[in-house]
């Protein structure tokens, strides 16, 4: 089989150009068998697990890494949620024990983050699960790698308020603690996660899942942004045809690393997730793409129809490409990391409510948003509430990851160095919703719930 | 017989010295050369790439980038490796 020089061109390129890489190797491992009556032999049990995957996960990307030339920039284990695991031993001690063997143990191994510290409470919770909620601020403003989460609702189940009315106060307390409010960005609120996401915070090993899978998180913003700047004339379906194309070209890139990855781990190959997410490294934006688009600024009357148009192409092209497409597979949004994202706040383009409307069209919702650090509670629940319910009606995942930035005000900007970059402070309306979410209970679940 | 395939991407300003360089590099490491082309791209980049069937060489693939990594930084141009399996994947349904 032979290649035109410009068919290895073009994929030499994408990667030395256009920062093509896979942003996210994760390996899900089950931890539901280290359980023990005995809490240290169970800690003992689930660090000499991680670890164990760890490093077998660390050496298989750096072999499939020199292979293909493609960087595998973040390796990651996603554990079964800490709170199913913790039922048997619920005391605010053991949790923190329990969080430091996860830190520590991901440390060891040298992986980049470890996720699952978290819980399913869309309908009720458990006292664990409860507890795990209360042990948040400490776990995250005391380690370094863990990262945790929430499903508070579902399409089937509704929404659970009463979970979702903790959170305010649980992400003021950890802001607090943490240096640079930075625990509130290794936590994400979700309603419809999914069990197999390779992405951070959010990534859990699902108990529907295996003893381990691999999940790939394939990204490349500027690959896209490349050819749209290409291609400036054409109307929308051309535009959508091109950018198919190419993201067809990337998956595949992340199905082949993946497949071969899991091969040589002896685990199951789990999914890909295509979905664009942007580095600080310059060009590889979202906005950069929505921009050559067209769009003047993101945040623009018209960003929305934008976005719309890069989702339908980036599924579709990814569809075609793998029968493993899995996990959020969208666009994420992150107000840090993508410097075209942070011009457009600064610049009065975009703001949370515009925000909010571009996240009904784009997984994965509110990413990385700094609101002042004096942010009432409920006010910080009321944004959650409404990103979540947009999720339960459309049937999708969104998710919430707010930083209230103490000490500082709207306008000004929370540095947190290192990949995570910088985040404007945002402006919050000022009205309020305290009695409203003070009802508690469940958002009951839309009609499409009623399927069966 | 068993090969293994992998392409060579040279990307930059064309000049003198460059295949005579990186075949030499492979000569030297018992790396047979399939075939090379080159192409003056339309943004004005000279790209030349080799196909090289690595299955005899002395060395490994991240030797292999090290080495011609250098001969790159010597050039002053941009140079790399990867498995043909790549190309089957992005470029071929």
């Amino acid at each position: 089989m032979t290649f035109t020089v410009e068919e290895v061109y073009e994929t030499a390129s994408m990667i030395s150009e256009q920062n093509l890489d896979i942003r996210a190797a994760t390996l899900g491992v089950n931890l539901k068998d280290c359980i023990d009556n005995d809490f240290e032999a169970f800690r003992k049990n689930v660090y000499e697990r991680i670890v164990f995957h760890g490093r077998r996960l660390i050496r298989a990307a750096g072999t499939v890494e020199r292979k293909y030339g493609v960087p595998i920039v973040n390796k990651r284990i996603a554990v079964t949620p800490v709170s199913l695991i913790m039922e048997t031993h619920v005391e605010r001690e053991k949790f923190l024990a329990m969080a430091r063997t996860l830190d520590q143990a991901a440390m060891d191994a040298d992986v980049d983050f470890i996720g699952g510290f978290g819980a399913m409470v869309q309908k009720g919770m458990t006292r664990s699960e409860r507890m795990l909620i209360d042990a948040l601020p400490d776990v995250l403003s005391r380690t370094g790698r863990i990262c945790a989460f929430l499903n508070v609702g579902s399409n089937v189940s509704g929404l659970n308020l009463d979970a979702l009315n903790l959170l305010g106060a649980m992400l003021r307390e950890t802001a607090a603690k943490s240096r640079d409010s930075i625990g509130c960005a290794r936590f994400v609120v979700f309603v419809n996660a999914p069990e197999d996401n390779p992405f951070m915070a959010g990534a859990f090993h699902g108990v529907g899942e295996g003893d381990a899978a691999l999940n790939i998180g394939i990204s490349g913003p500027g690959v896209v942004k490349s050819v749209v700047e290409k291609n400036t004339a054409g109307d929308l379906t051309q535009l959508a045809e091109t950018i198919k194309k190419t993201v067809f070209k990337i998956t595949r890139s992340g199905e082949l690393i993946g497949r071969e990855m899991a091969g040589l781990l002896e685990i199951g190959f789990g999914i890909v997730d295509i979905s664009l997410a942007s580095t600080t490294a310059a060009g590889d934006s979202v906005a950069g793409v929505i921009e050559a688009f067209g769009i003047e600024k993101m945040g623009a009357h018209g960003s929305t129809m934008a976005l719309a148009l890069l989702m339908n192409a980036v599924k579709k092209g990814g569809a075609m490409a793998s029968g493993n497409i899995g996990g959020l597979s969208g666009t994420f949004i992150p107000v840090s990391e993508d410097a075209g994202m942070i011009d457009a706040v600064q610049c009065g383009a975009l703001g949370i409510d515009k925000l909010e409307a571009l996240t009904a069209v784009c997984s994965v919702g509110l990413d990385m948003i700094a609101v002042p650090g004096d942010t009432p509670d409920h006010v910080i629940n009321g944004i959650i509430a409404d990103e979540l319910a947009i999720g339960i009606v459309n049937n999708k995942t969104t998710g919430v990851r707010i930083i209230p930035a103490m000490g500082k005000q709207a306008g000004e900007i929370l540095e947190f160095g290192g990949l995570l970059g910088r985040v404007p402070v945002m402006t919050v309306n000022p009205y309020s919703a305290k009695a409203f979410l003070a009802r508690g209970g469940r958002l009951p679940a839309p009609v499409t719930s009623l399927r069966n | 017989m068993k090969r293994e395939l992998v392409f060579i991407t040279v990307i930059g300003a064309d000049r003198k010295g460059i295949v005579a360089a990186v075949s030499t590099c492979l000569y030297e490491q018992n790396i047979n050369i399939v075939d090379i082309n080159q192409r003056i791209m339309t943004d004005g980049y000279f790209v030349m790439t080799m196909l090289a069937d690595v299955a005899e060489s002395y060395i490994s693939m991240e030797e292999l980038h090290t080495e011609l990594e250098a001969i790159g930084k010597r050039l002053n141009m941009k140079i790399q490796v990867q498995h043909e399996n790549i190309f089957k994947m992005m470029h071929r349904i």
